[in-house]
This record gives C-alpha cells, sequence and structure tokens, in this order.
C-alpha cells in the first residue's frame, strides 16, 4: 500500500460550526485549535453532544466550518467546492462508521469495490485493490459472502477493507467498535492497530476507553472545544 | 458495477420493483388495447364506407334533400283485368324501379362538370334505385262489382275492402354504375363468379349481383333477376374487398339501362369524385360547392360521421370511456413510480449517506437511481405489451362483430311516401336495409403501438428517477449519516 504521507496530516485553526436548531443556534465547535501528525493515531472522546460527531464530519470533508479552516494536506476544507470536497472524500479519506453502512444486497468484494467506484480505476487494478483490502482485514475467504451472512465484527472489516481499498491519507472512524461485543472488538482494534503500524493515520471518535487507550493521543472535546489532549 | 449494483437493488426490493412494473404494465396494456382498438374502429368506419363508395372515393355529390311529402310514393295501379284469375282468386304481381324519394337527382352532364375541374383526378355518376315487387292475392271482384277501370288496392288490413286478400312487398337495391369507371362503388368489389360489368354492356339487359344477396335470393351466374319488371341476365357475383361487409347495392346495372328502367332520364343520384391528392379535396370540394350550389357535397370525414349503429357506440366508448381510463390509470402508475422511487430515496437515505462520504458524487448517485427507475419503468413497459399484446390477440381471436349503418347521403330509411289512394310507397328504406352490415372488429397492431408503449414506460421511469435523483442529489451527506446515527 502507497500512503502520501507529509509531517501533518490535519491542520485546523479555530474552527466554529453553529447551526440552526428548532429557532435556537447551537454552537457545536468553539474555536478548536489542532494539528494530527500524519501517520498518528488519535481517538476523540467526550459527553454526547459535545461536538465530536461534528469534528470527524469536518475532517472527513462532509460538512464545511463556519469559520475557521481545516487543512487536509494542502487543501482547505472550508474553502473547497462540493466537487473538491467529493474528490477529497473518494481518493483521500477513508470512513468508517459504528453501524458498518455496507449496502446488503451486495457481496464482501462488491461493497469494498464500491468504495473504489469514484476513482475510475480499470478492472485488473480493482480486482487486486478488493483481494489485497480483504486480504488485510483477514476477509479473503469470505469475499463473496453477504453482510447477513457475516458477523458483527466481520462485517466491520469488510467496511475497514471498503475505506483501506483506496488508499487513503487519512481514515475516520466513529465509533468503529461501539456496536461490537469485547472479542469483536479487540479484533476491529488489532487490524486499526496494524494499518496505523503501516503508516495510516487514524482518527477515531469512542466512548470506549479501551479503544482510546490503545491510541498514542487522546483528545477529549466537551461544549465545542478542546478541553484535553493527552499523549502516550 | 453500475449493473450490478442496479440489478441487486431492485432484486432486494421485490415487492416495490413489482408493484410499480405492474402498474406500469397494466397503464401500458390499456394504452396499446384502447389505441389498437381506436384503430380497428377506424379500419371498420373505412371499410363501411368504402363498401358503400368504394376505394378512393374522396367526395361524393348528391343532390338537394327534399321537403317531406315532395317526393310521393310508390304507386302500384292494377286494372281490372290485371293478373291470373283462378278459382275465384285473382293472383297480381308488380314490380317499380324507383329513385330516392327524399333525394333529387343530379344531370348526368354534373360528371363532366365535376371532372373538368382543377384537382380533380377521376369522377363517375350513379343511379341509385330501389326496386319494389308488389305481389299477392285478391279475391275476384268481377263476379262481386262491375268493373270500374283502374282500381288502386287497398293496404292490407283495411277494413270494408277485400277481405281475404294477401299482399307481400319485396325490395332490393340497385345501382346503376359506369362500367368503366375507376372510383365509385365497384372499385372495392371483387367478382367472385362470372364476370364484372364492361364497357360492352351498355345499353344490355345484363346485371352483376352481391354475393350476399345472391345467396339469399337464391341467384346464380346465367340466371336472371326481375329488375322494374324486366328480366336482367345475371353475368357475374361481385362481393366487397373486405370479407366483413357486403357492397353498395344489392343489384348493379349498366347505368343507361338502370335510368331507362326507372325512366328517370338522363340523371345520376350520386357522383364519386377522387382528389389529385389529399391535400386538394378541400379545394375540390370548394369549386364543386361553387359549381353546383344545388348538390351537396360531402368529404370523407363527413361521411364517416354518418357510420351509425354500434359503429358508433364502440367508438364513442372508446374515445371517451377508454382513453379517459386508460389517462387515468396512466397518471396513477406514474405517480406510484414517481412516489415510490421517492420514498425509496428516503428509505435509503443512511445508503446514499455513505456513498457520498466514500465519494460519491451527486451525479454518479443520481444516474444509479435514475437507472434503477428507468429499469423498473422498462420491466413495466416490456410486462404492459406482452400484456397489451395478449389482450390484442384475445379481442382478435374473440372476433367481436359491430353492426354498421350507414345513412351517407341522407339515405336513410324512408318512411311512407305519399302514395296515392291505395298502398303507401316504401321510401327510401332498401337502400338503407343495403348499407347495414356487420363487421368483424380487428385490432390491429402498429409499430405505433409499439413505440408508444416504450416511450411510455421510459417517460414513467425517467419522471420517478428524475424526482428521486433530485432527492437524493439534494441528501447533505453529514446530514444523511447524522440522521440515521
Amino acid at each position: 500500500m502507497t500512503l502520501t504521507a507529509t509531517a501533518t496530516a490535519y491542520r485546523l485553526h479555530d474552527v466554529t460550526r453553529t447551526y440552526r436548531q428548532r429557532e435556537r443556534t447551537v454552537q457545536a465547535l468553539a474555536g478548536i485549535d489542532l494539528e494530527i501528525d500524519a501517520g498518528d493515531f488519535v481517538t476523540i472522546q467526550g459527553p454526547t453532544g459535545g461536538g465530536k460527531s461534528t469534528l470527524l464530519q469536518m475532517l472527513g470533508a462532509l460538512d464545511r466550518p463556519s469559520g475557521g479552516s481545516v487543512m487536509l494536506g494542502e487543501v482547505d476544507i472550508a474553502q473547497a467546492s462540493n466537487a473538491e470536497l467529493s474528490r477529497l472524500r473518494a481518493a483521500e479519506i477513508g470512513f468508517v462508521f459504528q453501524g458498518f453502512n455496507l449496502i446488503p444486497t451486495l457481496t464482501a468484494a462488491e461493497n469494498v469495490d464500491m468504495g473504489l467506484e469514484p476513482l475510475g480505476l480499470d478492472r485488473p487494478e480493482r480486482q487486486r485493490r478488493i483481494a489485497d483490502a480483504l486480504a488485510r482485514v483477514g476477509l479473503s475467504d469470505r469475499h463473496d459472502h453477504r453482510p447477513g451472512e457475516l458477523s458483527g465484527g466481520q462485517q466491520q472489516r469488510v467496511a475497514i477493507a471498503r475505506a483501506i481499498a483506496k488508499q487513503p491519507r487519512v481514515l475516520l472512524a466513529d465509533e468503529p467498535t461501539g456496536n461490537l461485543d469485547e472479542s469483536m472488538r479487540d479484533e476491529i482494534l488489532d487490524v486499526l492497530e496494524t494499518l496505523n503500524g503501516e503508516g495510516l493515520t487514524l482518527v477515531v471518535v469512542t466512548h470506549d476507553s479501551a479503544v482510546a487507550r490503545r491510541a498514542r493521543r487522546r483528545l477529549r472535546l466537551a461544549g465545542g472545544r478542546i478541553t484535553d489532549i493527552t499523549r502516550d | 458495477m453500475y449493473g450490478t449494483y442496479l440489478r441487486r437493488e431492485l432484486a432486494g426490493r421485490k415487492k416495490q420493483t413489482v408493484i410499480v412494473a405492474v402498474g406500469l404494465a397494466i397503464a401500458i396494456a390499456l394504452v396499446i388495447i384502447v389505441n389498437a382498438l381506436s384503430a380497428g374502429v377506424r379500419d371498420a368506419q373505412s371499410q363501411a364506407l368504402s363498401s358503400v363508395y368504394g376505394v378512393g372515393t374522396d367526395l361524393t355529390v348528391t343532390g338537394a334533400q327534399t321537403e317531406p311529402g315532395q317526393g310521393g310514393g310508390t304507386r302500384f295501379d292494377f286494372g281490372a283485368n290485371d293478373g291470373a284469375t283462378q278459382d275465384g282468386t285473382t293472383s297480381l304481381s308488380q314490380s317499380r324501379l324507383m329513385t330516392d324519394m327524399r333525394r333529387g337527382t343530379l344531370d348526368a352532364s354534373t360528371v363532366s362538370t365535376v371532372t373538368g375541374l382543377d384537382g380533380v383526378a377521376a369522377a363517375t355518376g350513379a343511379l341509385s334505385l330501389t326496386n319494389t315487387t308488389f305481389s299477392g292475392q285478391v279475391p275476384d271482384r268481377s263476379a262481386q262489382a262491375p268493373a270500374d277501370g283502374a282500381t288502386g288496392t287497398r293496404p292490407e288490413g283495411e277494413r270494408g275492402g277485400d277481405g281475404g286478400s294477401a299482399f307481400g312487398v319485396d325490395s332490393f337495391t340497385v345501382l346503376g354504375v359506369d362500367p368503366a369507371a375507376s372510383v365509385g362503388p365497384l372499385s372495392s368489389v371483387t367478382v367472385s363468379e362470372g364476370r364484372p360489368l364492361t364497357s360492352a354492356d351498355a345499353g344490355a339487359d345484363v346485371a352483376v349481383v352481391d354475393a350476399t344477396y345472391a345467396a339469399s335470393a337464391a341467384l346464380t351466374v346465367g340466371g336472371t333477376v326481375d329488375v322494374g319488371g324486366t328480366a336482367m341476365q345475371i353475368v357475374g357475383i361481385v362481393a366487397s374487398t373486405s370479407s366483413d361487409a357486403d357492397t353498395a347495392a344489392n343489384v348493379y346495372l349498366p347505368l343507361d339501362v338502370a335510368q331507362t328502367l326507372a325512366g328517370v332520364g338522363d340523371v345520376v343520384s350520386t357522383v364519386y369524385v377522387q382528389a389529385d391528392s389529399a391535400d386538394a379535396i378541400g379545394s375540390v370540394q370548394s369549386e364543386i360547392t361553387a359549381a353546383l350550389p344545388d348538390a351537396t357535397v360531402s368529404s370523407q370525414s363527413e361521411l364517416a360521421s354518418t357510420v351509425s349503429g354500434s359503429l358508433s357506440s364502440a367508438s364513442t366508448l372508446i374515445s371517451n370511456l377508454g382513453t379517459w381510463l386508460s389517462l387515468v390509470v396512466l397518471l396513477v402508475a406514474l405517480s406510484l413510480a414517481v412516489l415510490f422511487t421517492i420514498s425509496g430515496v428516503a428509505r435509503r437515505t443512511r445508503e446514499f449517506g455513505t456513498l457520498k462520504a466514500i465519494g460519491w458524487s451527486n451525479g454518479r448517485i443520481v444516474r444509479q437511481v435514475a437507472g434503477e427507475s428507468l429499469t423498473q419503468g422498462l420491466i413495466g413497459g416490456v410486462a404492459g405489451l406482452a400484456l397489451g399484446l395478449g389482450g390484442i390477440l384475445l379481442i382478435n381471436v374473440i372476433s367481436p362483430t359491430i353492426s354498421v349503418g350507414s345513412q351517407a347521403s341522407g339515405r336513410g330509411q324512408g318512411g311512407p311516401g305519399g302514395g296515392g289512394s291505395g298502398m303507401g310507397g316504401p321510401g327510401g328504406f332498401g337502400q338503407a336495409a343495403a348499407q347495414a352490415t356487420d363487421i368483424v372488429l380487428h385490432a390491429p397492431v402498429t409499430p405505433v403501438i409499439i413505440v408508444a408503449a416504450v416511450g411510455i414506460a421510459v417517460l414513467g421511469g425517467v419522471l420517478a428517477g428524475a424526482f428521486g435523483g433530485w432527492r437524493a442529489a439534494r441528501l447533505s451527506p453529514a446530514a444523511a449519516l447524522r440522521s440515521v446515527a
């Protein structure tokens, strides 16, 4: 796998995000300053409504900040066009969700292929990347199984394979172990640690302290502000 | 991947796919069947008209309609010594050949007048007649009262008259035609036995007979038929080119013979006109109207409106109920397709949010939704086409018959004429009877129907896809993921 590594993966400066909800203005992020190094493993913890998911959406180019800048490499997500954001999500960012978000009618290999679709690769290259990604999450023998035929842990591994097949700069995960039991959680954490060990930048939102303990940096977010940064 | 995803999605929600496809299929089948039936009714109308007016007739010219009572009725006069008397009963029989008393005739020179007009390709005249035969028996009155010359017979049932009398009236239609003409009623007939009338038959007592009438009256080639008291030799039997309709008249005679027998002089009752081209019909009609202000000039479309009977009812039913029904079902089916697609997009919010999160563009997602809708529509289209063609096949197998009565040129059922003493005239009923026929309704399949079915299916798919795609494109990926978090 070839990763495009720079010294800093993300650089956030005075990031704010407000939105209207039932006639009220909600401040989801209130001036975030943060740098995430390439190859780092960062977890974000905090109470519900503290801004974790909003921050992750900024990092994932799914949303734009109301103020400040979110630099992914040399691109400012706050200023980028919709097409540029799509391109970033397609090529630079891998996403893993708590509910796996696999398409139930497609097989594991086809679900992984969905992540490669926007890249416009030729068929042999896609097949090679699909096989490689499934092998790295230990699911080569389940490539033709549909999500309903896989355990929760296996489904999350398929989701990770879908995210890494595109060879992204960063992998963002929103409660990736939230729907899994303990053994499956460890299984997924092992996979993520391995990927991070290979140089992939990981940002994981979690409530689970066991997940946070595996990270090199642990951020705590409350009231839209970073209140604590812990480094190993 | 596009095809795989599309196929799996449609297969994964069979119920919705089936409902939309079935809705579209029913709508498309209805459109196909109504369309085919309309074409069938149009064919039947043109069949009915061509059997009366012949192939290629664009316009007809007829005499002005007469005022009620002006025409006079058929009058049968018997002298005291008429008939054969045997055992105290006198047998009487008399034939009369008459023009339609409800409509005036045209001078034969009208044909050359019309032929000389610009835009007229051909014209021919025909004399429409009714042969009425009165026959019956009356008691021998010479033994009861002194003969007083011509005495009109009393109608059957009249009290105080000739008790024990029995009369019958038989009639058939006769058309005097120009055998050399390329247009007119004989242009739409085929000779099933014997030979057609030819130019050499002018002045000869020969006739050709409609096949249906020949069968009912037991007439054969080589035999004779009594027309206006003259025995005409039957030289041919003719049938309509359409197997489902009769020809315009029961008996055809050379025009000059018909004129002489009817004693009407050099006149015709109808001039059949063929225009140079379809575009010229309007101007030719105007020219004829200007040249012959007293005549009635009718175009094919005006003639079509005179086709009556259950064909007319079928036409009305199809054009009203059928069209509206198919429109309503079509609207419901299209709405169903759109609503299901929109609700499908709403249900798949997380799926589309995920796809956007992993880099799918709005355009790619819209293409996916539109492709699914279009495929769904095409499935409905194919099913509808099969259903519609099956329906048409069923109609053609059942072959419903439709009665057609043409009252063209005002030649309808005539009332009793203003007869003199004795028997009132039969009016024009004989002609109307000849034009009443049963036509088998066929529902033809045309390429237009196939194209319409595919068009509706594509339209349904595109409409549903456009709405669904628009909804999917409007989804913000963050909101889509948040809504199911």
